[in-house]
C-alpha cells in the first residue's frame, strides 16, 4: 500500500517536473517534501524517466544533506555546528538537545516525533547560536529556550 | 596521398608512438579532424611553446600535460588518464606558467602558443609532497602485500613527488576498515584503498556508457559507490573492466592478479569472441594468462573491452577440455583415446572408405567462424583438394550469408562498407535486428558515445533493446515491428524517401546503374509500399514510418547497423540488398559515418566467408564454375578441381537423411545446438558413417561423432581472424596447444593421410598463399599486420595501407545496383493453433551456444534461457513470471521458466539459445533465406501453455540428459559436466 502510494507521489513529482530543464533536482525536492524522504526503491523510477542511471540519482541525493533516503521524523530539528554558533555556546545547545531528546545526530527519537541532524551555517550568523525546527529559524537561543520548543512540538502532538 | 604517413610529428601526435604510454589527456584530434586532415578539408593548427626548457610543438586543444608527455617529461598525476577527459581534482599535476598567477593543473590548462612552463621547481615538489602527504595520511602503508605492489600509480606518485613522511600520523579518521566489495567474480572493490580520484565512475561514464557508478556523499563521506550503495554484481554494472582499467590503486583489481600476482610478460592478441574483434595484451605469467587487459592500440576497440573479452578466458584452461584424440566405431561405443597418427589414420581410412563405397561426393566438411583465416583456408583446400569435392560450408551460412549475397549483388563486395571509428562521423543512426550493447558490447559504447554527441537513433527491432532507453540514450524511434516484416518496412522507408523527393538525385545518376535505377524507381513507388498501406503488415504506423524516413533521409550522415534480425529469415538476403538500396538512394556511401554496416556475430564470420569456405565459391568469393579462377587454384595446388558447386549445411543434412551423404569433418562448430530444427539435425548426423568433430570440448555435436579431434584455442595458436569491419588482426600464441597441435595443424594432419600433402611449417605460409591467391588480400603479410598492428581488406596494389571506407569514388562492382526488393511473407504464419511469433537472440554475458562462457563465472549473470513473455499474452494463458512453460511449434517443442516482461510486444515471445538443453533449436523450423538458406531463426510461430504436469522437462530434454549422460560416460567424463 505505501509502495504504490509512495510510486503515486514519484510519478507526480515526474509529471509535473519532467518537462524543464535539470528537471532531477526539482523532482528531488518535491518527493522530499511530500513524502518526507526519497524511498530507495524510487529512485530507479526517477532515473528511468529523466534517461540516467541510478547510480547518478544516487550521486545526487546522497550529496545534498536536505535529501534523505529513510523516513524523517515528525519534526526534524537541525542545530548550527559552524564557527559562529560554536563560538556563541552552539555545543552547550547540541549538549542539551541531544539529551532532551535521547537520540544522537542523524537518529530519530523511538515516538518518530524528532529528527535530530546537524547543520553547517544557516545563514544567520548575528543571531547565534542558531537551530532551524522544521522550515522555522530560531536565533540566540538557550538551553532553557530550545528544551521548551521541544517541549511545545511534544505536547503539540503531531504537527509539523 | 597519405599525409600522415609524410609527417611523423603529426602522426605521432594523432597516434602517439608510444601505445604503452599514458600521456594523461586524450589527444585533442578527433577521428573526424583526423580523416579531415588526411583528405585536406582542414589543416591542423599547432601551437609551439617550452616546457622545462625544451620547445615543444603540440596540435592546438592539446593540454599541458599531454604536450609534455610527448617529450617525454613526465608530470605527476592521478586523477588523469589518457583515455579519459580532464578533470583536475588530483591537484598533483601542478605547474608553473611564466606571467600566471599560482600554479594551474597541467591536465586542464591547454598548451597555448609562446607559453613557458616549468614542470619541476622547489615550490611545486613541495606542493605536491603535501598533496601526496594527505592522500597517504589515508590509505594504509601495505604495499609489500598489496596486489598491485608494482602496478600502482600512487605508489609511483609517492616515489616521484619524494614522500618520506606523513606528518599527520594515522589515526585521525579515515577509510582503512571500509569492507570490501568482492561480489563479481572477476574483481574486487577495495575502498580502503580509495583516493576518490573518479577514474572508475568517469570511465563508467566516458568509455563504458554504462553510468553505474557515481560518487556517493561529499566531503570526506565522499566514496564510490555502485549503484544505490549496493555491491557491484547487484548494481546496474556490467562488468566491462573500464572501471578496473582506469584505477590508479588497488581499489579495483582482478581476482586473478590477487591470486597470482603480477604478469612479467605479455603478447598482443585479438579477442576469440563476437565480430568486434578486441585487440587484447594477454598478460602472462610463465605459461598462465593472468589477465586479458583491452590494448590501447587495438584499432577496432581503442582499448575497451566487455565481460566477455575481458574476463571470461578461463573456458580455455577448464578441465572439460579434451586434449587427446578419440576414435570409437559407433556413436554406441566407449571412446579410445588414441595417437594423433591414430586418429588421422583412421578418420581418413573411413572417409576414404565412404568415398569408395558412395562416391566422391559423399563427404565434406564445415568450417568454423571461430577459428582463424589460415584454418578456414585450409578446411576448404582439404576438401577441394583432398575430398575433391566442394562440399564445403561454414557456420556463417547460418548468420551472415544473406550479407554476403546481398551486398555482392548491390555494391559488389560481401563486406561492410566502414570502420568502427566511422560511428563518430554519423548524424542519424538505423540500428536494425541488432542488440549492440549485448552483442558487440564494445561497439555499443561507441555508439552511445555517437549519441551522447547528439546523434539520432532509430531501431527497428520487435523488442526493446537497451539501446532504446537508457542513461542519456534515447532512440528517436524505437519502431516495433512484427518479425518477419522487414522488407516491407525497408521498402516503405524507401517509398518515402522516394515520394518526398529526400533521395540523392546526383548520387544515384552518377554512381549508380540508370536503367536498373529507374525500373526500381517504378516499383517502389507502387502506393502498396506507402505506409499508410505497410501499417498494418509492419504494425508500425504511418507517422512513425514517415518520420523515421524523413530523419534517415534529412539528419546528415546515415548509417545502417544491422544484425542477425535482418539476416536469418526467410527474405533475409532482400532485406540485405534494400538496406544498400536506401544507402545508396540517400547516398550513405563512401564516406566516414554513413554506410551499411553489418554487425558480426562470431570473430571470424567475415573472414570465414572471404576464405572461400562456401560450396559455390572459392576464396575472394568467386564461382567455382569459373574455370579462369579455378585454373589458378589448380595451378598453385597442383590438383584439379570439381567445377561443380558442392553442399551447403542444409544440403548435407537433407543428404544425410536421405542416406546419400556419409562423411562429416566439422572443425569448432556446434550444429546439435545451433542449427535449427534439431529433430532434422540429429538425424542427419545419426545417419552419418563418419562425424569428425574438431573442438575443445566434447560438444553436442561431438556426441554423435566418431572421431574426435581435439582444438585449440585462440590463446594456443598463430593466425589471423578478420572482424566486422574487414579488418585483419594479429592472433598469437600465448600458451603451447593443450593438445599438443594448433587446429590448423591438425587439419594438415588429416589431409596429408587423405593423401594430399600439405607441408606448412608456420601459418604465415598459409597466408602467403591466401594472398597470391586471393585478389583482395594480395599484399596481406604477417609484416605488415606486425608493422601496422591490423589491415583492412582490400590491400591491393592501389591500396596498399588497406582500406578502411569502401567505395568511395565508385562502387567495387563499378556502378550500384539498384535491386528490386518484393516482399513476400514467411511461410511460417501465426494461425489459432500457433498465435505467437517466438524470435530469438542473445544476452550480455553469453556468447553464442555457451560452450566457452558456460564455462566461466559469467554463468553468474545467466544460468538458464528464459521465455520473455508479454504480461498481456501471459494473463491470457494464466502464466505467472517463473512459471514452467511449454513452447510448441510446428517442429517441436521444449519447455522454459517464463519471464514477463514489457520488453517484448503482444503476440512477440523471445529467448536465447545459450543453454543446449534450453532446446530452442527443438522449435526452429526448416525455413530459410531463399538466397542463402540462412535458417529463419528469427520467425517461429508458437503456442505457449504452462506445464501443469509434475514433469518440468519436455520428452526431448529427458531424451537429451539421457543422452548426454549415456555419452559423458563413453568419454569418461563424469555427469556434472556443464551443460
Amino acid at each position: 500500500m505505501s509502495d504504490s502510494k509512495n510510486t503515486g507521489a514519484v510519478n507526480t513529482a515526474i509529471d509535473a517536473n519532467h518537462h524543464l530543464e535539470g528537471a532531477l533536482l526539482p523532482i528531488l525536492h518535491q518527493v522530499q517534501n511530500n513524502l518526507g524522504h526519497i524511498p530507495a526503491d524510487q529512485v530507479g523510477i526517477i532515473a528511468k524517466a529523466l534517461n540516467l542511471s541510478r547510480a547518478e540519482v544516487h550521486g545526487v541525493i546522497s550529496f545534498y544533506p536536505s535529501f534523505t533516503t529513510s523516513p524523517q521524523g515528525t519534526n526534524v530539528i537541525e542545530v548550527c555546528r559552524a564557527e559562529s554558533c560554536q563560538a556563541m555556546g552552539g555545543r552547550k545547545i547540541e549538549a542539551t538537545v541531544k539529551s532532551a531528546l535521547g537520540v544522537n545526530f542523524e537518529e530519530t527519537t523511538e515516538c518518530g516525533k524528532f529528527t535530530l541532524e546537524p547543520v553547517y551555517c544557516l545563514g544567520n550568523c548575528a543571531c547565534s547560536p542558531t537551530v532551524k525546527i522544521n522550515s522555522q529559524i530560531y536565533g540566540r537561543v538557550t538551553s532553557h529556550s530550545v528544551v521548551s520548543l521541544i517541549e511545545n512540538l511534544r505536547q503539540a502532538g503531531d504537527q509539523k | 596521398m597519405n599525409q600522415l604517413k609524410d609527417m611523423p610529428l603529426l602522426k605521432d601526435m594523432v597516434e602517439p608512438s608510444n601505445l604503452d604510454k599514458d600521456y594523461g589527456t586524450p589527444s585533442p584530434i578527433s577521428y573526424i579532424d583526423k580523416e579531415a586532415i588526411r583528405s585536406g578539408d582542414k589543416t591542423l593548427e599547432m601551437v609551439t611553446g617550452t616546457i622545462d626548457g625544451q620547445i615543444v610543438t603540440v596540435p592546438v586543444g592539446t593540454s599541458v600535460m599531454r604536450a609534455a608527455a610527448t617529450m617525454d617529461v613526465n608530470i605527476p598525476k592521478l586523477c588523469a588518464t589518457d583515455s579519459l577527459k580532464a578533470f583536475g581534482s588530483c591537484r598533483l599535476c601542478v605547474v608553473a606558467i611564466e606571467g600566471r598567477k599560482g600554479f594551474p593543473a597541467s591536465c586542464t590548462t591547454p598548451f597555448e602558443a609562446d607559453m613557458v612552463v616549468a614542470t619541476q621547481n622547489k615550490a611545486i615538489a613541495e606542493l605536491r609532497r603535501n598533496v601526496m602527504e594527505l592522500y597517504i595520511s589515508d590509505h594504509p602503508l601495505d604495499c609489500l602485500t598489496c596486489p598491485t605492489n608494482g602496478d600502482c600509480e600512487l605508489q609511483d606518485m609517492a616515489g616521484a613527488v619524494g614522500l618520506r613522511d606523513v606528518r599527520y600520523g594515522y589515526d585521525g579518521a579515515n577509510h582503512l576498515d571500509a569492507e570490501k566489495d568482492e561480489s563479481n567474480p572477476y574483481f574486487t572493490f577495495d575502498p580502503s584503498k580509495c583516493i576518490a580520484c573518479s577514474r572508475c565512475v568517469r570511465a563508467c561514464e566516458e568509455t563504458q556508457g554504462t553510468y553505474a557508478l557515481t560518487i556517493e556523499g561529499r566531503g570526506f563521506e565522499s566514496k564510490v559507490s555502485a549503484s544505490q550503495n549496493q555491491d557491484f554484481i547487484d548494481s546496474e554494472c556490467v562488468s566491462c573492466g573500464a572501471c578496473v582499467q582506469a584505477c590508479p590503486t588497488a581499489t579495483l583489481t582482478e581476482k586473478s592478479i590477487i591470486e597470482a600476482g603480477q604478469p612479467e610478460h605479455s603478447k598482443i592478441t585479438t579477442c576469440g569472441y563476437c565480430g568486434v574483434g578486441c585487440s587484447f595484451k594477454a598478460e602472462m605469467k610463465g605459461e598462465e594468462v593472468v589477465r586479458m587487459t583491452p590494448y590501447k592500440g587495438g584499432q577496432a576497440n581503442r582499448g575497451h573491452s566487455c565481460v566477455k573479452g575481458r574476463f571470461a578466458f578461463g573456458y580455455a584452461t577448464h578441465k572439460e577440455r579434451i586434449t587427446t584424440p578419440m576414435i570409437r566405431d559407433s556413436i554406441d561405443d566407449e571412446w579410445n583415446p588414441v595417437s594423433w597418427e591414430e586418429a588421422f589414420s583412421f578418420a581418413a581410412g573411413k572417409l576414404k572408405a565412404i568415398q569408395k563405397k558412395y562416391g566422391v561426393k559423399s563427404i565434406g566438411g564445415i568450417s568454423s567462424s571461430r577459428c582463424t583465416n589460415e584454418e578456414v583456408w585450409l578446411v576448404q583446400k582439404m576438401v577441394r583438394a583432398g575430398f575433391g569435392n566442394n562440399n564445403i560450408d561454414t557456420c556463417a551460412r547460418v548468420c551472415h550469408s544473406p550479407t554476403g549475397y546481398g551486398l555482392k549483388q548491390t555494391l559488389g563486395e560481401s563486406a561492410g562498407t566502414q570502420n568502427f571509428d566511422s560511428v563518430a562521423a554519423t548524424d542519424v543512426m538505423m540500428v536494425m535486428g541488432a542488440n549492440p550493447t549485448d552483442a558487440h558490447p564494445v561497439f555499443a559504447s561507441r555508439m552511445k558515445a555517437r549519441l551522447k554527441e547528439g546523434a539520432k537513433l532509430i531501431v527497428i527491432d520487435p523488442r526493446r533493446i537497451d539501446l532504446v532507453d537508457g542513461p542519456h540514450v534515447k532512440a528517436n524511434y524505437h519502431l516495433k515491428l512484427l518479425p518477419g516484416t522487414n522488407v516491407a518496412f525497408i521498402n516503405t522507408i524507401a517509398h518515402v524517401i522516394v515520394r518526398e523527393n529526400l533521395h540523392d538525385e546526383d548520387f544515384v545518376r552518377n554512381r549508380c546503374e540508370s536503367d536498373a535505377f529507374d525500373e526500381w524507381l517504378e516499383f517502389i513507388k507502387d502506393a502498396k509500399h506507402a505506409p499508410e498501406n505497410t501499417e498494418a503488415i509492419t504494425a508500425i504506423s504511418a507517422k512513425d514510418l514517415i518520420a523515421a524516413a524523413r530523419l534517415y533521409a534529412t539528419a546528415g550522415n546515415g548509417a545502417i547497423y544491422y544484425g542477425l534480425g535482418v539476416t536469418e529469415h526467410s527474405q533475409g538476403s532482400t532485406t540485405v540488398m534494400g538496406i544498400a538500396n536506401l544507402a545508396m538512394l540517400t547516398g550513405n556511401i563512401g564516406r566516414p559515418g554513413v554506410g551499411v554496416n553489418p554487425l558480426r556475430g562470431q570473430n571470424n564470420v567475415q573472414g570465414s566467408c572471404d576464405m572461400g569456405s562456401f560450396p559455390h565459391e572459392l576464396p575472394g568469393y568467386r564461382p567455382v564454375s569459373d574455370d579462369t579462377v579455378r585454373a589458378d587454384f589448380e595451378k598453385d595446388w597442383d590438383i584439379s578441381l570439381d567445377g561443380e558447386p558442392g553442399f551447403r549445411i542444409n544440403n548435407m543434412f537433407d543428404a544425410a537423411v536421405e542416406g546419400i551423404y556419409k562423411g562429416l569433418y566439422i572443425q569448432g562448430e556446434d550444429v546439435a545446438q545451433s542449427d535449427p530444427n534439431t529433430h532434422h539435425v540429429e538425424a542427419a548426423l545419426k545417419n552419418l558413417e563418419c562425424l569428425i568433430v574438431q573442438d575443445l570440448f566434447l560438444n553436442e555435436t561431438a556426441k554423435f561423432a566418431t572421431v574426435f579431434l581435439p582444438g585449440s584455442s585462440f590463446l594456443e595458436k598463430n593466425g589471423t581472424f578478420t572482424n566486422a569491419e574487414r579488418r585483419i588482426s594479429p592472433v598469437r600464441k600465448v600458451i603451447k596447444p593443450l593438445a599438443g597441435l594448433e587446429d590448423w595443424e591438425v587439419t594438415q594432419g588429416l589431409c596429408n593421410a587423405l593423401g594430399y600433402e600439405m607441408n606448412y611449417t608456420h601459418p604465415r605460409e598459409i597466408m602467403q598463399e591466401i594472398a597470391r591467391l586471393t585478389p583482395t588480400f594480395k599484399n596481406v603479410t604477417y609484416e605488415r599486420i606486425k608493422k601496422d598492428g591490423s589491415v583492412q581488406w582490400p590491400c591491393t596494389d592501389e591500396t596498399p595501407d588497406g582500406t578502411p571506407t569502401m567505395h568511395i569514388d565508385e562502387f567495387v562492382r563499378g556502378k550500384g545496383l539498384f535491386k528490386i526488393t518484393e516482399f513476400i511473407p514467411s511461410d511460417e504464419k501465426v494461425t489459432r493453433r500457433f498465435p505467437l511469433i517466438l524470435t530469438t537472440g542473445r544476452i550480455l554475458s553469453q556468447y553464442n551456444v555457451g560452450a566457452q562462457t558456460r564455462r566461466t563465472d559469467n554463468i553468474m549473470w545467466h544460468h538458464q534461457d528464459l521465455l520473455e513473455i508479454h504480461q498481456s499474452d501471459a494473463t491470457d494463458r494464466g502464466i505467472e513470471n517463473g512459471d514452467r512453460v511449454k513452447i510448441q511449434s510446428r517442429s517441436g517443442d521444449t519447455h522454459l521458466t517464463a519471464k514477463i516482461t514489457e520488453r517484448v510486444s503482444p503476440g512477440v515471445v523471445y529467448t536465447t539459445f545459450h543453454h543446449p538443453k534450453s532446446g530452442a533449436n527443438i522449435i526452429t523450423t526448416d525455413n530459410s533465406d531463399w538466397a542463402t538458406n540462412c535458417p529463419e531463426y528469427k520467425v517461429t510461430a508458437v503456442q505457449i501453455g504452462k506445464v501443469i504436469a509434475e514433469e518440468k522437462d519436455s520428452d526431448w530434454q529427458r531424451q537429451f540428459e539421457d543422452f548426454n549422460k549415456q555419452q559423458l560416460e563413453l568419454a569418461g567424463l563424469n555427469d556434472e559436466q556443464t551443460v
